[in-house]
């Protein structure tokens, strides 16, 4: 059992629901975004999404592109992304950890060096937006036996004869993206959402959380009330870029995951 | 052409999209539906016949094609070894080989019932082929350009607004063509229904580096028959030569020679201010390492951390980090050869081509032309040289004055 699988078996217990926010590594300098996540816990944050910077995101928008682009001007690589997990790791043992990104900086470290890396570093999991499952023999089959849980997207696209496919080589959980589109578009409401998750969780028993648009407690509640969870990814990171100070940024943090946990 | 299958040169990419490691399917899960539908479509049409005589009939009536397989005398002369022909794809209308492949894709959209086109380019060249294309057939067309291309290229802006396209200046990243290509696949991810993505080199997620150098291919057919014509039955090229920016132009000519082994086969890059470690160049074979980007693994420009770097050409049409992954897998087989040529050396050939030979290159031509004129001089009087000239100058007339100190203001 991982982290995140013991994460999500505790909430269960509680009949809770799950609140998961991303913040990019390194944004807008490396201390900054180390102080902000060592933070996200208290604020109620079940499970971090950390983000690998990558010059060319192509499923992100505006607000993601630009953090990258800060991380990546102050210097931030993936062995400061690393080292940062291991950091938060010395006053945090419980807290999962997904690091959520592209490939290339991983294919560039190499696969094995990496996944050997990021275990030692106390990651739990990998979101990896540009592997497929058609790519699986990749890096999503090797991290599976290094013991990272991958995490896999399904979309609005991902129609019932692909779903099988899709949740085949997927652990942890399900991240179900509302929208067709980019990070930081519209919200889905929650009535559309309603019947993709149940059709997903008809397919599988791993938790299916939802992501895309949510920024504030409403949606977080709405969402999270017909799913397993919520992530808030784009509305923190436009904090980050506003240059709010970490207790602000934390306060909004806490009202998306108070949001989240009442519903 | 080999009977042999195993020792082909002609047979990928395999099932997964792979030419050996190269190639592949990296695109996010909301595209991986569109991209296996369009795999489904392309692998039906391509083996209709209704299709290819859709083609075939605008090819003739609309592009102009056969372009014409020109023996450059004068030029032959001067450089005084090899006897060098010019496929002249840059008579084709709109001015490259782009529209060679747009045709292609536009069909195959229309036949799948999209309404809305979306393209990248940097020259400008593929956006005004598929802005045209667009026209013609009366659809919706969104082009993407990089803020810093559609300064520099601002008569193909204009082009493509006369014709009725959409283009988006991006301003994302560096505001370059990989960034025109982000923002393009931000577009599909977001437009999934009603919308296809026109790739205008084989680049991308497969099918597409398939698909395009199929279409692109009719440059190589031709030159098959047009020098057998000129030359006597059976003779074949003894060195084909073409640029490389995502390598469209390059495959179409190289592709139906791969497995003719007298046939030596050589790429160009974009040397431009020279390859060593400023980087500023987009030479992804001879100055880059394999990496994954836009859908394909290849041979990319990158840092230690695996971030992409920014190439740098006095061509736009080359100003691309990457290379389509048929190369890349060409180049590591030993099948093909890849050299690079610097700004300077190209704006020499461009000036070279338009005295001896009254043909105005484009700049992308142009570096494949300098290379002509490197090894021509070396080479015997019976061995026959095929460049690929893939466009006109028209468009690059402003750069190339700046660069050679004549003021166009008018
Ligand atoms: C005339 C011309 N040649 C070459 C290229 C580069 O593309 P490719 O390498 O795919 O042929 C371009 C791209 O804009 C172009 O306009």
């Amino acid at each position: 059992m991982t982290r995140i699988d013991q994460k999500f078996a505790s909430l269960k217990a509680e009949g809770k629901k799950a609140f998961v926010a991303y913040i990019m590594a390194g944004d807008p300098d490396l201390a900054t975004s180390l102080a902000l996540m060592k933070g996200l816990p208290a604020a109620g944050v079940d499970v971090i999404e950390l983000g690998m910077p990558f010059t060319d995101p192509m499923a992100d928008g505006p607000t993601i592109q630009l953090a990258g682009q800060r991380a990546l001007e102050g210097g931030q690589t993936l062995q400061k992304t690393l080292d940062m997990v291991a950091e938060f790791r010395k006053g945090d043992s419980t807290t999962p950890i997904v690091m959520m990104g592209y490939y290339n900086p991983i294919f560039s470290r190499g696969v094995d060096t990496f996944l050997k890396d990021a275990k030692a570093a106390g990651v739990d999991g990998l979101i990896v937006v540009d592997l497929p499952p058609e790519e699986d023999d990749e890096l999503c089959i090797p991290a599976q036996k290094a013991g990272l849980n991958f995490i896999r997207l399904a979309t609005p696209t991902t129609d019932d004869k692909r779903l099988p496919k899709v949740l085949q080589n997927t652990s942890g959980f399900v991240y179900y993206v509302s929208i067709t589109g980019i990070t930081g578009a519209a919200a889905a409401q929650a009535g559309d959402v309603g019947p993709e998750v149940a059709r997903i969780k008809a397919a599988t028993d791993l938790p299916v959380i939802v992501g895309f648009g949510i920024r504030t407690p409403e949606t977080a509640r709405a969402i999270a009330s017909v799913a397993d969870g919520a992530v808030v990814g784009s509305a923190i990171v436009k904090m980050v870029e506003e240059k709010r100070p970490v207790p602000e940024v934390l306060a909004f943090v806490k009202g998306l995951a108070d949001g989240a946990h009442s519903a | 052409m080999a009977e042999d299958l195993i020792n082909s040169f002609m047979t990928g990419p395999d099932e997964a999209g792979r030419f050996g490691q190269f190639g592949g399917r990296f695109v996010s899960e909301t595209l991986m539906p569109l991209i296996l539908d369009l795999e489904e479509r392309y692998e039906y049409a391509k083996t209709d016949p209704t299709f290819w005589a859709e083609m075939d009939d605008l090819w003739k009536h609309y592009v102009g094609r056969p372009s014409p397989l020109y023996h450059a005398a004068r030029l032959t002369a001067h450089l005084g070894g090899a006897k060098i022909y010019m496929k002249r794809d840059e008579l084709n209308h709109t001015g490259a080989h782009k529209i060679n492949n747009v045709l292609g894709q536009i069909i195959l959209a229309r036949r799948m019932g999209k309404t809305r086109i979306i393209a990248e380019t940097g020259a400008g060249q593929h956006g005004v082929a598929t802005a045209t294309v667009c026209a013609k057939f009366g659809l919706k067309c969104v082009v993407y350009m990089g803020a810093h291309d559609v300064e520099r290229q601002a008569p193909n802006v204009f082009r493509m607004r006369l014709l009725g396209a959409e283009v988006i200046p991006v301003t994302s990243g560096r505001g370059t063509l990989k960034d025109a290509m982000n923002d393009a696949l931000r577009d599909w991810v977001t437009n999934v229904r009603d919308t296809f993505y026109c790739i205008g080199t084989v680049a991308g997620p497969h099918p597409y580096p398939a698909m395009v150098r199929d279409f692109q291919s009719i440059i190589g057919k031709e030159v098959r028959w047009q020098l057998a014509e000129q030359e006597g039955e059976g003779r074949l090229p003894d060195t084909v030569i073409a640029a490389i920016g995502g390598g469209s132009n390059a495959m179409g000519l190289f592709y139906p020679f791969l497995d003719d082994p007298t046939v030596r086969i050589i790429g160009v890059e974009a040397g431009g201010k020279g390859v060593d470690e400023r980087m500023e160049h987009c030479a992804s074979l001879t100055g880059g390492r394999p990496g994954v980007l836009h859908g394909n693994r290849t041979y990319l420009l990158q840092d230690d951390d695996g971030q992409i770097l920014e190439g740098f050409s006095i061509s736009a049409g080359l100003d691309y980090p990457g290379i389509g992954p048929e190369h890349a897998w060409l180049h590591d087989s030993g099948r093909a050869e890849y050299v690079s040529i610097t700004d300077k050396e190209a704006l020499e050939a461009f000036q070279l081509s338009c005295k001896l030979e009254g043909i105005i290159p484009a700049l992308e031509p142009s570096h494949a032309l300098a290379h002509v004129m490197k090894i021509a001089p070396t080479l015997p009087r019976d061995h026959i040289i095929v460049m690929n000239m893939c466009g006109r100058g028209d468009k690059d007339i402003f750069t190339v004055a700046k660069h050679l100190g004549f003021d166009m203001k008018i």
